[in-house]
């Protein structure tokens, strides 16, 4: 059976499967649209969080980024799952305590005003939005390359499947589609990286194989792959060449941001107890660790295996290069994608890979005549392109690309769900039309959730970027806007709806305004960016991937200040914040 | 008493979320980025030691806590009788 034909099978299969579960568990209610009927296990919860936080970024470029950026891309590998930690002490209790069903709604309660309501809304739509155009994208990769249809046609079938299963089953049947999703994810990544692992070093655990020997060497993986980028220019792959600032800015904005998104956030109003919001927090993160310990393992061999394709001999030597005529498989299929490609620039017919930036080994390359660096790679195809490039069997190439759509869409599904609880809950039911019947509202949670499948759909076609990079800024904005004023709305009584509603601005403003300046995000026709991208440039030298510390700093500072320039909060929100601090009522209180 | 009792909840569930963030930070920004060159001298297995910790330790750290968390939680909850049933 043919690779592509496959291909259809698996994921083919996979789509029944999803669509399959949303019919069986299909919303009745709004209380099942938004938040399930409260009634999923911590365990499932942890699993569907999983899926639902485990985007197209994380399965489709992370480990490519790795691969690429050695010991620098480790901001992404703490900065996605450190944020758990966050969320576990700091917010997900208490807002499931609250009870409600959508984070604007905690905000409105919490700051008693209706404006503070809809700047949260839309520092939600913002946030998702941004977000989701990552995951289209990912899903256009995934469908043109692996089922050789047009791009457009491919976002179309996404978009159809998410449709069916978002609308219909509300988040009671995206969460157990998303437990199938997970399934189907973690399966799809970690046969590949067990398979790599042993033909490498011999060691099926890839979290230990990456720092094992390689077989038959007697030298660890990792020594070993810093001695050839090195002999090619690179930079050393177990160090990096950030600036610790940004390292730690990044990282920060990234663990901060994961906290205040509301589509993980709402993740935990699902589960009928306190407790089970703690522990189903940590079963996330396990689950999670799953995939995140094992994509470094990924992408130093995925880098370790392309360089030994194509620098199978001696660095420098006439014949250490590959012939382009004798280039494997993988190479061709990619080629015609246009993610891989070679321009023969010293015409000696042998694929020239090195770091041409590298003023250093300038004069070292010329030696060998080489005249440039002949291959480019896209990131991106790292994961996607492994089982081939280790000569893997077609069963597990075909399963690869339905998890590559599985965390795409589980994550599309998640955020589009919470954009169309912003507007029917939060905008029609909480500030335009109070008394709409639940009929109604959850008829407009339906027409929302379909409305904002199309907007993602149109930001697919024309994404701002690759997928990992866009994902980065909605977290800068998550953490400048959403995390402080939830967290001080449950730390702090003394925060009043002036410092929220100004703190909420300042730091949204401040950290789109700066990732539109030096990016360019969603104002591209009007001619962003209009800062030149480099670190001399930079507010203490912090790239627009961190700059949502600041945000967040500026956020407390402004919330803080201006609420003790202005009067305290009615003695009913200081209740209502004692309340949310304790799982049960002390006895005292029925007594 | 009542309110007593409360202030004393909300002091030990503030220690514990404390002590659960100095690990946190630690681990992750203290051995994963700004201690990392320093640690990178010694070897563990195949791997440098801050490097590591950035790639694989402070997740398996990250876990640990919020079991950890959550374990301690549900004994203070008790000790005051604010848990769920």
């Amino acid at each position: 059976m043919s690779l592509q034909t496959l291909t259809y099978i698996v994921v083919g299969l996979s789509f029944a499967l999803y669509i399959g579960i949303a019919i069986w568990s299909r919303a009745h209610n709004t209380g099942d649209f938004y938040i399930a009927g409260k009634s999923v296990s911590p365990l499932a919860n942890g699993m569907a969080t999983a899926a639902d936080w485990m985007s197209a970024a994380s399965f489709i470029s992370m480990a490519g980024l790795i691969a690429f950026l050695g010991y620098d891309a480790s901001v992404y590998l703490m900065g996605w799952t450190g944020g758990y930690v966050l969320l576990a002490l700091l917010l997900a209790p208490y807002l499931r305590k609250f009870g409600k069903f959508t984070v604007p709604e905690f905000i409105a309660e919490r700051y008693y005003s209706k404006t503070a309501r809809i700047v949260a809304v839309i520092c939600l739509i913002f946030i998702s939005f941004t977000y989701v155009a990552g995951q289209m994208r990912g899903v256009g990769i995934v469908f043109s390359r692996f089922l050789e249809v047009e791009v457009t046609i491919g976002l179309l079938i996404g978009m159809g499947v998410v449709f069916v299963y978002a609308v219909l089953g509300g988040m009671k049947g995206i969460t157990y589609t998303q437990v199938a999703q997970y399934c189907v994810l973690i399966f799809a990544y970690t046969v590949p990286a067990v398979f790599i692992a042993i033909q490498l070093t011999g060691n099926p655990i890839p979290q230990v194989a990456f720092g094992s020997e390689v077989a038959g060497s007697g030298t660890v993986l990792l020594d070993k792959l810093d001695d050839i980028v090195t002999s090619l220019g690179f930079d050393q792959y177990t160090s990096g060449t950030k600036s610790r600032i940004d390292v730690f800015c990044i990282t920060m904005a990234l663990m901060v941001g994961t906290a205040g998104l509301p589509h993980v956030i709402v993740r935990f109003f699902t589960v009928p107890r306190v407790r089970d919001a703690r522990i189903s927090a940590g079963y996330a993160l396990l689950f999670i660790a799953i995939l995140y310990t094992t994509a470094p393992a990924v992408g130093s061999m995925a880098r370790y295996n392309l360089l030994e394709t194509i620098q199978p001999g001696e660095v420098g030597a006439v014949d250490g290069n590959l012939a382009y005529d004798e280039r494997p498989g993988w190479f061709e299929t990619w080629e015609q994608t246009g993610l891989v490609q070679f321009d023969d620039k010293n015409g000696d017919g042998r694929i020239q890979y090195y770091n041409d930036a590298n003023p250093d080994f300038e004069s070292q390359a010329a030696d060998y005549g080489w005249q440039g660096n002949e291959l480019s790679v896209d990131r991106d195809i790292m994961v996607l392109a492994n089982p081939e490039i280790a000569g893997l069997p077609n069963w597990v190439i075909a399963l690869v690309a339905a998890g590559g759509i599985a965390a795409a869409l589980s994550t599309a599904a998640g955020l589009l769900l919470v954009i169309s609880a912003a507007v029917s809950h939060d905008l029609i039911k909480g500030i335009v039309a109070p008394h709409i019947s639940e009929k109604n509202e959850l008829l407009a949670g339906r027409i929302a959730a379909a409305f904002a499948i199309l907007i993602a759909g149109y930001l697919g076609f024309d994404p701002p970027g690759w997928v990992a990079q866009v994902v980065a800024f909605a977290f800068g904005l998550a953490a400048a806007s959403l995390f402080p004023v939830i967290f001080l709305g449950i730390f702090f009584k003394r925060v009043n709806k002036q410092g929220a509603i100004a703190g909420m601005l300042t730091g949204l403003l401040f950290t789109y305004g700066y990732i539109e300046y030096f990016k360019g995000l969603f104002l591209k026709w009007a001619g962003a960016p209009w800062g030149d991208n480099a670190a001399e440039f930079w507010l203490f030298g912090i790239s627009p991937e961190g700059i949502g510390v600041i945000g967040m700093c500026l956020n407390f500072i402004v919330a803080i200040s201006v609420s003790y320039m202005t009067a305290p909060p009615p003695e009913r929100i200081q209740h209502m914040v004692e309340h949310i601090r304790v799982p049960r009522h002390f006895d005292e209180e029925h007594a | 008493m009542h309110s007593e009792n409360r202030l004393a909840y909300w002091r030990a569930n503030l220690r514990l979320v404390f002590v659960c963030l100095i690990i946190w930070f630690t681990c992750s920004y203290g051995f994963g980025i700004l201690l990392v060159e320093q640690l990178n001298r010694i070897r563990i297995g195949g791997f440098q030691l801050g490097f590591w910790f950035a790639q694989q330790g402070s997740i398996y750290i990250f876990v640990a806590l919020i079991f950890f968390y959550a374990w301690r939680m549900n004994h203070i909850d008790r000790k005051f009788d604010v848990h769920e049933d």
